[in-house]
């Protein structure tokens, strides 16, 4: 499983973004996306047009955190948001080895519709993925079933760990607000958190 | 040590019975956005900023030393030692809430070092990473001051800067207080 994790503020500036690969089931921590190197833009393209679905399911319900959002099927990219208080989006993009193999497509289409799309495109997704990551996380792992509830919670912890750090980052008098967050404290917080739970 | 455990006794009953409470986050952001607005209206010149926290410390210790007897009710210390015990068990106790250790003393008990545990201006502060903060701005550097002032209203002429701050990467946070001379009761200059 690979991540991409952006922060955005109220006026949709991009405040901090990172992209980190999985810890659980034996990874290594490395980013193995689907695109190639000279197409990472397209974790940006993917987790920014789903700002309309966060801002629709915004007023939905009282929870900061609004769970999986949105899902990009060409790419199986999955999308998670949680909003604060004070209007800033979390957003993390997480996206299935592709190569994780039949038992990986059975369990994210059990996990939901979107998760079946997801998986029959992966195929053709493996079509131009860089290196290979193989079938390092098992069915069962939150890595291979993006939708399932094992994966919400996993998430759910990791933002709200994030946001505790960020909250701490806002606070520190030569941060102005709306500012880049440029701490190398929050960000090897935030690996830590994703080292944790994800 | 018996000076020492008295001072931290009459630290504690004091923060417990005499000391009205704030809320700690308030204390922080403002001295914090003090610092940071300095920053900002000295363009970056640290030393200057550094200058200006502890000229603000100065003035505050020479009226906060009023309110500190006032309400401790201690008497003249009778050494130097006695007065750090006093600084790092009555006053930091009563006025922040903490008891930064007394340590490092010369031998000729002129000179000694606070090492904060815990410094609740600096909650939260990451310095900015223009690559001369870390180098150049000694962010609790008010607290300086505050001693000075202090001291100096009750005949203690010292010096205090910072030597180390975890803000900066360092393991501690120490302070170093040196006695320059005791204040002699001075007539004053002469009117016509």
């Amino acid at each position: 499983m690979s991540y991409y994790f952006t922060i955005l503020s109220p006026t949709d500036v991009p405040l901090f973004n990172i992209a980190f690969g999985t810890s659980k089931s034996g990874g290594d921590g490395i980013a193995r996306f689907r695109f190639p190197d000279t197409a990472q833009y397209m974790n940006q393209f993917i987790i920014h047009s789903s700002l309309d679905m966060v801002e629709e399911a915004q007023w939905m319900n009282g929870n900061m955190y609004l769970k999986h959002i949105d899902t990009y099927p060409p790419a199986s990219a999955y999308i998670s948001a949680f909003l604060t208080p004070s209007g800033a989006r979390f957003l993390l993009l997480h996206q299935p080895p592709h190569a994780a193999g039949p038992n990986a497509n059975a369990g994210g289409s059990g996990g939901g519709g979107g998760g079946g799309i997801g998986g029959g495109s992966s195929i053709l997704g493996g079509s131009f993925a860089a290196g290979s990551s193989a079938a390092r996380a098992s069915a069962s792992s939150i890595a291979a079933n993006p939708t399932s509830p094992q994966t919400e919670e996993a998430v759910r912890q990791f933002m709200a760990e994030v946001y505790e750090n960020y909250v701490k980052t806002v606070m520190n008098p030569f941060y102005r607000q709306g500012m880049e967050i440029r701490s190398a404290v929050f960000r090897s917080r935030v690996t830590a958190a994703g080292r944790k739970w994800l | 040590m018996s000076s020492t455990t008295k001072a931290s006794r009459i630290g504690e009953e004091l923060w417990k019975t005499r000391v009205d409470k704030v809320n700690a986050e308030l204390v922080t952001l403002t001295y914090g956005t003090i610092v940071a607005q300095l920053c900002q209206d000295y363009d970056g010149n640290y030393q200057e900023v550094n200058k200006q926290l502890e000229k603000m410390g100065y003035n505050i210790g020479m009226r906060l030393i009023e309110d500190f007897l006032a309400k401790s009710n201690v008497g003249r210390c009778a050494n130097f030692r006695e007065t750090a015990d006093m600084i790092s068990k009555v006053g930091f106790r009563i006025f922040l809430n903490i008891a930064p250790t007394v340590t490092n003393w010369t031998s000729d008990n002129n000179q000694f070092s606070l090492v904060f545990d815990e410094n609740p201006l600096a909650d939260f502060v990451e310095l900015p990473d223009d690559g001369r903060a870390q180098d150049e701005l000694w962010f609790s550097n008010i607290l300086c001051g505050v001693l000075r002032g202090a001291l100096e209203m009750v005949q203690m002429q010292i010096e205090a800067h910072f030597v180390s701050d975890v803000l900066r990467g360092d393991d501690t946070t120490e302070m170093r207080v040196s006695l320059v001379r005791y204040i002699e009761d001075e007539m004053p200059p002469e009117e016509e």
